[in-house]
């Protein structure tokens, strides 16, 4: 879908940015740009949608060279996020989301849906259309900055640190959320983080850059189990185990619920279980991460636990399926 | 303070007294600073926009402009009289190069001011340089530019009173002649009716704002 | 008048000519009378300066006061000056001291604003640390808030003095002394040649000034640590500065 080939960016002022670049961006992935600041990220970002043009080496949209399309055509087709947002206070919040449509030549009607549908999904009021961007709070403005750029159905979207200048929670409660819409619209994006943590939890594949240079790409997992240099390692940093729990959701490691029939009073049933701990209130779901599965067995006091969706059971947790599957991890590494 | 009062009172009663010549300065005048008003904002805001869009065009603008603000007044208005000669059109040339550089300064600090990460989501949602004028640009600086239409109007009323000294009239006349002939009646009633166009534009143009700012559905809800 | 009006182009080098032989016969009385402006203006500024200061230091302690005299010197500025001028006649008579009292008022708001916006445009941090090193609020003014703000005042007195050139020009038409002398007299001869003149060298003056007090101002921004691009003039002077200090 884009594909960087051997791409260097040298500023006027004589400062290389990035330095024979080479990697390819899947098409409905999530792909994350992570590293320390100044080594080059969101250079590379830009240069998808031509806010930065190549010194040397090519960007492929498509198969087709990004200096050959328009500009003002190329980056109608590319929703952009900044961490400042950008939002433009001399409009209402429905004319921000409208610009690209707008810009576009899309009807009235058509628009005006689009932006009650994009309100919806980014779990905004609908009384927010008419309001001014000032009037709201960060993470408010930042669901507006990504409704706007979602608003014209673009084929990718860059995002540059979006959730960066947030709290804490706000900042885990958009991500939650955007995973979530990324799932509903299955775009291609392109991500770029100085946290591994964010990377981690956002990226189906991740490009870790030193300075100038992109010293790892690939999953997650393979990134935590095997990180390909020192630097990797550092900028990882503690707790390699546990974030690596943290990602693996329940569904990579669940027995199914027949290998531990013996085990449930009522297998298929409820949450229910016959192993002597308390009984779960809360039983992981297959997407629930491991770290907060194992959390759950330990402070149940219990070695394994039904996991349910949409109130059935579906398969069965244990903790030792969690520790062989802990071990595999800090073999490969 | 008695000399004052005794000022003012005489001259009220000049101009209450006069009210028909006053009327005819007074229209004078407005004519002169309108016209050149008007001309200096066509001409400097297009000029602050260049500015902006061209860094190459931007020093020799502001230098010019710099230069057209540092030349007193009275020069201005003096030198068109070896050039376009005495009345009306000479006095509007020179009020209006008086007129641009608040205009100028203001419009070119009003884009100047606008947050880089604005303009950045702008272009990176894909808007060319004319829709990004049109839709960003503009309707963000509106208000210092106009901030620089108003201060650039005010002096223009004062600067225009010198515009009688090479024949364009307006009420320049009365306090011209009331110091010519140590009559301070006139040049008080002279300058009352000239501070009076001054707060009366003043105030038309923030109406004038206030309106438009409304009509673009601009800030108006925010501020 | 008419003849110049045809043709102005082709009796461009003609009048240069002319301009020229004028400057060179009147030499003596256009450097006198450009001595005079100045020396007009530079009264002015000395009386002014220290009232506009004061009063701009005096605003950054009330914001209610702040408000009522930057509007009070607002309102100054949009006096016509020949009808101030007129008007101060009975009070101070003719020449310079009523040219000389409304050029103060009208360097005011440049100067109280600039001072204004100086003084409390300081970073908070700056004068937390001049609080936490024990100084009292005089001590911040003195030591740290003008030092800082002075390049800002600068600009401020160096906005008015263009001012105050311009408008002394004016003056001459009540009797202060300076190159206004020439352009009024131009006028009523119908003496073109002294109006261009006169005129030029006016602006000259003016242009000269206020690219020396920019030059100043650069050298104390320089000094304050600020980066800018530096004027020839400035550059000059640093080098002129620092030859100076190194010899010392």
């Amino acid at each position: 879908m884009i594909e960087f080939d051997s791409v260097t960016k040298v500023y006027p002022d004589g400062t290389t940015a990035i330095e024979d670049i080479s990697f390819t961006v899947e098409e409905g992935t999530t792909t994350v740009l992570v590293g320390p600041s100044g080594c080059g990220k969101t250079t590379t970002m830009r240069l998808v949608n031509r806010l930065e043009e190549p010194t040397d080496g090519a960007v492929y949209f498509d198969g087709e060279n990004t200096r050959s399309v328009d500009e003002i055509e190329l980056r109608r087709n590319i929703g952009y996020v900044i961490q400042e947002i950008g939002l433009f206070d001399h409009m209402t919040v429905g004319e921000n989301i409208a610009t690209v449509p707008e810009l576009k030549g899309w009807d009235e009607a058509r628009i005006d849906d689009r932006i009650d549908e994009l309100l919806e999904l980014m779990a905004l009021p609908r009384e927010f259309r008419d309001q001014y961007p000032t009037e709201l709070s960060g993470g408010q403005r930042q669901r507006v900055g990504v409704a706007r750029a979602l608003a014209a159905d673009p084929d990718v979207l860059l995002m540059d640190e979006p959730f960066g200048a947030l709290d804490p929670i706000t900042r885990d409660d958009l991500q939650d959320e955007f995973l979530a819409i990324q799932d509903r619209i299955n775009t291609t994006i392109i991500f770029v983080t100085h946290s591994i943590n964010e990377a981690l939890k956002m990226g189906d594949k991740i490009a870790i850059f030193d300075v100038g240079e992109i010293v790892q790409y690939d999953t997650p997992h393979e990134i935590l189990a095997n990180p390909a240099t020192e630097f990797v390692e550092d900028f990882i940093g503690e707790n390699r185990l546990l974030k690596q729990l943290s990602i693996t959701p329940v569904s990579d490691v669940m027995d199914p619920v027949e290998a531990h029939a013996d085990q449930f009073d009522d297998v298929g049933g409820t949450a229910a279980a016959a192993d002597g701990g308390e009984r779960l209130s809360d039983p992981p779901s297959p997407s629930t991460d491991l770290r907060s599965s194992f959390i759950t067995l330990l402070e149940a006091d219990r070695s394994m636990s039904p996991v349910v969706e949409d109130g059935e059971v579906v398969g069965v947790i244990t903790e030792s399926g969690i520790r062989s599957h802990f071990r595999d991890g800090t073999e490969g590494a | 303070m008695a000399g004052v009062s005794t000022t003012v009172l005489e001259g009220i009663r000049y101009l209450v007294a006069n009210s028909d010549q006053a009327l005819g300065l007074l229209v004078q005048h407005l004519k002169l600073v309108l016209v050149s008003e008007l001309a200096a904002i066509a001409i400097a805001v297009p000029l602050g926009v260049l500015a902006v869009r061209y860094e190459r065009a931007r020093e020799p603008i502001m230098a010019a402009g710099n230069v057209a603000q540092t030349i007193p007044s009275l020069a201005v208005i003096a030198l068109m009289f070896p050039i376009l000669g005495l009345g009306f059109r000479p006095a509007v040339v020179a009020l209006f190069v008086y007129a641009l550089l608040p205009i100028l300064t203001n419009t070119i600090a009003g884009i100047d001011g606008i947050e880089q990460s604005t303009l950045d989501a702008a272009r990176g949602m894909g808007m060319t340089d004319n829709e990004l004028l049109v839709r960003i640009q503009l309707p963000i600086a509106f208000p210092v530019i106009f901030a620089g239409i108003r201060t650039s109007t005010v002096i223009n009323v004062g600067t225009a009173y010198l515009a009688f000294f090479i024949g364009a009239g307006g009420l320049g006349r009365w306090v011209i002649s009331g110091i010519d002939l140590f009559d301070m009646s006139q040049v008080f009633a002279g300058a009352l009716v000239g501070a009076v166009l001054a707060i009366t534009l003043d105030l038309a143009l923030a109406g004038i704002e206030r309106q438009l700012r409304s009509d673009s559905g601009g800030q108006t809800a925010a501020v | 008048m008419t003849t110049l009006l045809a043709s102005p182009i082709a009796m461009l080098p003609a009048l240069v000519a002319e301009y020229v032989d004028f400057a060179a016969t009147h030499f003596d009385e256009l450097v006198v009378l450009t001595i005079q402006h100045a020396l007009l203006a530079a009264d002015t500024i000395a009386i002014a300066v220290p009232i506009a200061v004061t009063l701009g230091v005096a605003t950054t302690y009330d914001d209610r006061a702040a408000t009522v005299i930057l509007w009070l010197a607002g309102i100054a500025m949009t006096i016509p000056s020949l009808a101030l001028f007129g008007l101060l006649i009975p009070f101070l008579g003719i020449g310079s001291p009523p040219v000389i009292f409304a050029l103060v008022l009208y360097s005011q708001l440049p100067v109280i604003r600039n001072t204004y916006v100086g003084l409390t445009k300081i970073d908070e941090a700056t004068l937390s640390a001049g609080r936490g090193l024990g100084m009292t609020r005089r001590q911040r003014l003195r030591r740290i808030q003008l030092p800082i703000a002075m390049p800002v005042i600068l600009a401020g007195v160096r906005n008015a003095v263009v001012i105050v050139i311009g408008v002394a020009a004016v003056g001459a038409y009540v009797g202060a002394d300076g190159l206004g002398e020439y352009i009024f007299e131009g006028i009523r001869t119908g003496n073109t040649t002294m109006i261009v003149v006169a005129t030029i060298a006016v602006s000259l003056l003016a242009l000269a000034v206020d690219y020396t007090f920019g030059v100043v101002e650069q050298y104390l921004r320089l000094r304050n640590g600020e980066t800018i691009d530096q004027a020839l003039g400035t550059r000059f002077l640093t080098t002129l500065l620092s030859v100076r200090n190194t010899h010392q």
